[in-house]
């Protein structure tokens, strides 16, 4: 079932019916097992890769290197969980090395970043301090590379 | 002047390919979903290109030894002993070639007098017929059948063999079928060359490309006939590297050395750069095409499952990207079909005369093409022939 999820991570607009034929299986199954892969979660949701250069609208992104003190029992993950609720956040990961949680936010412009750190993620009671990176240009995303050439041609006919 | 009476008269016997004559059709329209490429729709995996742009880099641009870089094989011989289960020196049982297409030709060249008879299988890739035309030898095809699943049947080859036979050439997986030859037939083949002591090139270009449980068994791996076997592979099919033009024979000293003097005054040495490029690809190993093998696989079931539902019949091929769709119950001849079949529906595949005789009645459809091309050439075939 691994290949299902592999070809629905690259692709998940393929139909049940397209699956089932790439992948040698019943189209009846394919729908059955990516209809409990959405109830347990296994399956969160569906979005579109959208090359950022491209897009309409300048929304700024940051990478927050975010430094916080343990808590007695919960470690980090009663803090991270609470950053990780705000909208604003589109990704938070704990991480070894030099900080304990990188944050990517989104935001309309540079000032409405800069007050979401200054005024909730900095206020935030765990916080040491923060370190904001703004996103200058993307070149690859999940798997996705951006502002590549398109494909290449090749001869319609060979041997 | 008449030029054309100034031409070598066995080349005059060859006739125009019938791929070319195809090609000249759909190139230029930009409106045509091809399954007529015989090559990966991938690009060459990003380690392999990035080693053959740090080659140049650091300013490697000069000719290399004859044989090839002494590193590249070097590490041929270990991935051919680790793939293969034969054993080849590094050191002077490997050449490097500008692709399979030159290391057959070589061998065709090294060893065939005038008149000597070169039995090889049928549908085929279509230089095969020429270069042995070429190399002054006669030709001699065997037509393999779609109820053997286009593998060559040892009796098959026993009715061809004269005292004047002496080489076999043998492709499996093959192009166009996809046919992959089983142990038993190739422990047949092996005893027929060993009994009447001939020689067999073996072009084992799509070996990595094998989609079910059996592994590749390369007929140089059986007993007695590492001796008499020119095993040629490369880089093109599984790495997706046919640009780069790279090929290598793995075979006895003697026969190296007699390709080897073909080579060194034809072409002297292939280019440094794909040898570069040719040296990581063997590097990163399986993990560099295990993605675009899956795919193939994919893409095979997805095409044997629609022509077999649309009553096409269509054998499930072993390997390559090719799948060879019985199209005879329509009446029309292979060439007719695929003409009708670009005019009313602009898709592309190659009829099977192209590949000799015994390919007619059938279809080239390549599916190193990706998934949404080939399902819309899928209902584009369904609805033509729902119009014969």
């Amino acid at each position: 079932m691994n290949d299902l999820l592999n070809l629905l991570r690259r692709d998940a607009r393929r139909s049940a019916g397209e699956l089932a034929a790439q992948l040698s299986l019943n189209e009846a199954d394919v729908e059955a097992q990516i209809a409990e892969w959405e109830k347990d979660g296994t399956i969160r949701g569906y979005q579109a890769m959208i090359d950022p250069a491209l897009e309409e609208g300048d929304d700024v992104t940051a990478f927050i290197e975010v430094r916080m003190t343990p808590e007695r029992g919960g470690g980090f993950d009663r803090v991270a969980r609470r950053i990780a609720h705000f909208d604003q956040v589109t990704s938070c990961y704990l991480s070894s090395g030099g900080f304990d949680l990188l944050v990517v936010v989104k935001g309309r412009d540079l000032l409405s970043v800069a007050a979401f750190v200054s005024e909730k993620l900095s206020t935030i009671e765990g916080v040491i301090s923060t370190a904001t990176h703004f996103r200058l240009k993307s070149y690859k995303e999940n798997g996705f590379l951006f502002g590549d050439d398109g494909d290449v041609e090749r001869l319609p006919v060979s041997p | 002047m008449d030029l054309n009476s100034k031409l070598a008269s066995h080349l005059q016997t060859i006739p125009r390919s019938g791929i070319r004559d195809f090609f000249e059709l759909v190139i230029g329209r930009d409106d045509v979903i091809s399954l007529g490429v015989g090559e990966p729709d991938f690009v060459t995996p990003w380690p392999i290109r990035e080693a053959a742009m740090r080659s140049l880099d650091r300013g490697e641009t000069s000719y290399t030894s004859n044989l090839g870089l002494l590193s590249l094989r070097e590490k041929i011989s270990e991935y051919v002993e680790t793939f293969f289960h034969v054993p080849y020196r590094g050191s002077d049982e490997v050449l490097i070639t500008v692709g399979v297409s030159e290391a057959l030709d070589l061998a065709l060249r090294a060893l065939v007098n005038p008149g000597d008879e070169v039995v090889y299988h049928e549908p085929c890739y279509v230089s095969y017929s020429p270069s042995i035309v070429m190399s002054h030898g006669v030709a001699v095809a065997v037509a393999t059948k779609k109820e053997d699943g286009f593998s060559l049947k040892p009796e098959a080859l026993a009715a061809v063999i004269t005292s004047r036979t002496k080489i076999v050439m043998l492709n499996f997986p093959t192009n166009p079928t996809g046919a992959v030859a089983s142990r038993e037939d190739l422990e047949g083949i092996a005893r027929l060359c060993i009994e009447h002591d001939l020689i067999v090139i073996s072009d084992e270009i799509y070996s990595e490309l094998r989609y079910d449980e059996e592994e590749h068994l390369s007929i140089a791996a059986l007993p007695g006939m590492r001796e008499r076997t020119i095993l040629l592979h490369g880089f093109s099919k599984a790495f997706a590297m046919t640009g780069f033009r790279l090929g290598y024979a793995c075979a006895p000293t003697v026969l190296i050395e007699a390709m080897m003097k073909i080579h060194q005054y034809g072409i002297l040495c292939a280019p440094i750069t794909s040898q570069a490029a040719a040296l990581e690809a063997l590097t990163g190993g399986e993990d560099l095409y295990l993605s675009m093998k899956e795919s193939y696989h994919q893409r095979r079931d997805f095409l044997v499952g629609r022509f077999n539902e649309m009553g096409i019949d269509c054998h499930c091929p072993g390997g390559a990207f090719y799948v060879f769709p019985d199209i005879s119950k329509f009446g029309l001849s292979s060439k007719d079909f695929a003409m009708g079949l670009l005019e009313s529906e602009q898709v592309a595949a190659v009829p099977g005369d192209a590949f000799g005789e015994s390919g007619e009645g059938f279809l080239r459809c390549c599916y190193a093409t990706g998934m949404d091309d080939l399902k819309s050439a899928m209902d584009s075939i369904e609805r033509y022939i729902g119009t014969l």
